[in-house]
């Protein structure tokens, strides 16, 4: 078949059939701002931080299936300011202390604000009263960074089998919970081997006794903005064991 | 005739404030930092209220940078006049910025905090409140400098390192639009 291609911010990108427009752009190496969405899951495209115009219409780049000549508009100030209005509403809906998080300078919402200048968060902080899950020997659950991307729902159900972990209500009250009788972290099977373990973008899931071992300043994104990592991005299906 | 040079005069002086609120102090310190480039800042800016000449009320400035969030009641008259009196206000620090470390009281009542901290908590005996009526009083939660008045720029960071506080000062005063690239910009 002959080669396909989109155009991507006017620079044309070959795709196969099959594939998203994310999937073309990380391929690529060209940079698309996201959070829920990761190599080796099914797209969901609930975080709309890859909001893109696709034919000058608004679609989430990680459902969107490629076309030949569909005309993408990505980095654009239009949609920074959108994307940057949603990483502030993700920031003051749970509590996000930056300077006391284990994930700091490993953080993909982190990492988007900084690559997208979010500078204050703009909106009234909820403050909201999420205890934190310290049951489980090896694993630390910090609730109040969770961001609702369900990459733990999907990785604990479909690698790793044990769908320890779901969304519960709706709306502004939707908040993750642990698939146990208590509630707890302790009683499930959950292991710091899962999958599920390794793919927080956020720092929820966080292993016990590693702490600061990489220090401040020496982490994935002190080093170099996200926009430049698309190459980690891309591989992110066999890299995060190693890497963690 | 006379042999002294022209005089060159510096561009227009600006005037800077500085306060603390509910903060540590760290972003201060973060100030001087900026090591030997305080003589070139003090050449281009009078410094008006701030912990650095101890001056206690704030006259018309041109730039207020706010650090620490608001805790009790005086925060909230210092924030007031610091708006009332700079023409651009500046929050600086992840306290200033979304309540930082005080605000990690917001999920506790005030009430219980107290009576733990002063009056049941370990090792406590003839416990008291304080209640001295020149103390503040402390507000039920820790807010952000934005939800109380309007804030022009942010500058994040626990602290904000000498060289992004440096370059957001220097883009103020040379007429730039500020801005913090990557690696001034952090939140940690």
């Amino acid at each position: 078949m002959d080669a396909r291609s989109l155009s991507i911010d006017g620079l044309p990108v070959p795709f196969d059939d099959g594939q998203t427009i994310m999937d073309a752009s990380l391929a690529a190496g060209i940079f698309i701002p996201h959070l829920c969405h990761h190599p080796q899951f099914t797209p969901q495209g609930s975080c709309k931080l890859c909001t893109v115009r696709a034919n000058g219409r608004y679609v989430s780049a990680c459902t969107m299936p490629a076309s030949e000549g569909m005309e993408v508009e990505s980095n654009t100030p239009e949609l920074n300011d959108k994307r940057r209005t949603m990483l502030q509403m993700l920031f003051v809906e749970g509590n996000h202390f930056c300077p006391s998080c284990e994930k700091s300078g490993d953080c993909l919402l982190q990492a988007l604000a900084y690559e997208l200048e979010m500078l204050g968060p703009h909106f009234p902080q909820f403050y909201p009263d999420r205890p934190v899950d310290a049951s489980h020997p090896d694993v630390l659950l910090d609730f109040n960074r969770c961001i609702l991307c369900e990459l733990c729902v999907r990785a604990s159900r479909d690698v790793d089998g044990k769908s320890v972990f779901a969304l519960s209500g709706r709306g502004i009250g939707k908040h993750l919970i642990v698939n146990a009788e208590s509630g707890r972290l302790a009683d499930t099977d959950f292991s710091l081997a899962d999958k599920a373990a390794h793919v927080c973008p956020v720092g929820v899931i966080i292993a016990k006794r590693r702490g600061f071992a990489v220090p401040i300043g020496q982490r994935r994104f002190d080093g170099e903005p996200i926009s430049r990592r698309v190459d980690w991005l891309a591989r992110r299906r066999a890299d995060d064991e190693e890497e963690q | 005739m006379s042999n002294s040079e022209p005089s060159v005069r510096p561009a227009t002086r600006r005037c800077l404030a500085t306060t603390s609120l509910a903060g540590c102090f760290g972003c201060h310190m973060a100030l001087l930092d900026i090591d030997e480039r305080l003589f070139e800042l003090i050449e281009r800016v009078d410094i008006d209220r701030s912990p650095l000449t101890d001056i206690k009320r704030c006259g018309r400035c041109d730039i207020g940078l706010v650090e620490g969030g608001i805790c009790n009641a005086e925060n909230v008259h210092v924030l007031r006049e610091f708006r009332r009196q700079c023409k651009l206000l500046v929050a600086v620090g992840a306290c200033a910025i979304n309540g930082g470390l005080p605000a990690q009281r917001n999920h506790l009542d005030l009430g219980q905090c107290l009576q733990e901290v002063y009056l049941t908590g370990p090792g406590i005996v003839h416990g008291q409140v304080p209640d001295d009526p020149e103390l503040p009083l402390p507000l039920d939660k820790v807010h952000p400098v934005h939800e109380v008045v309007r804030v022009d720029y942010f500058i994040p960071g626990c602290p904000p390192s000498g060289d992004a506080l440096w370059k957001f000062i220097t883009d103020l005063l040379d007429g730039r639009t500020p801005r913090l690239g990557h690696p001034l910009l952090h939140f940690d």
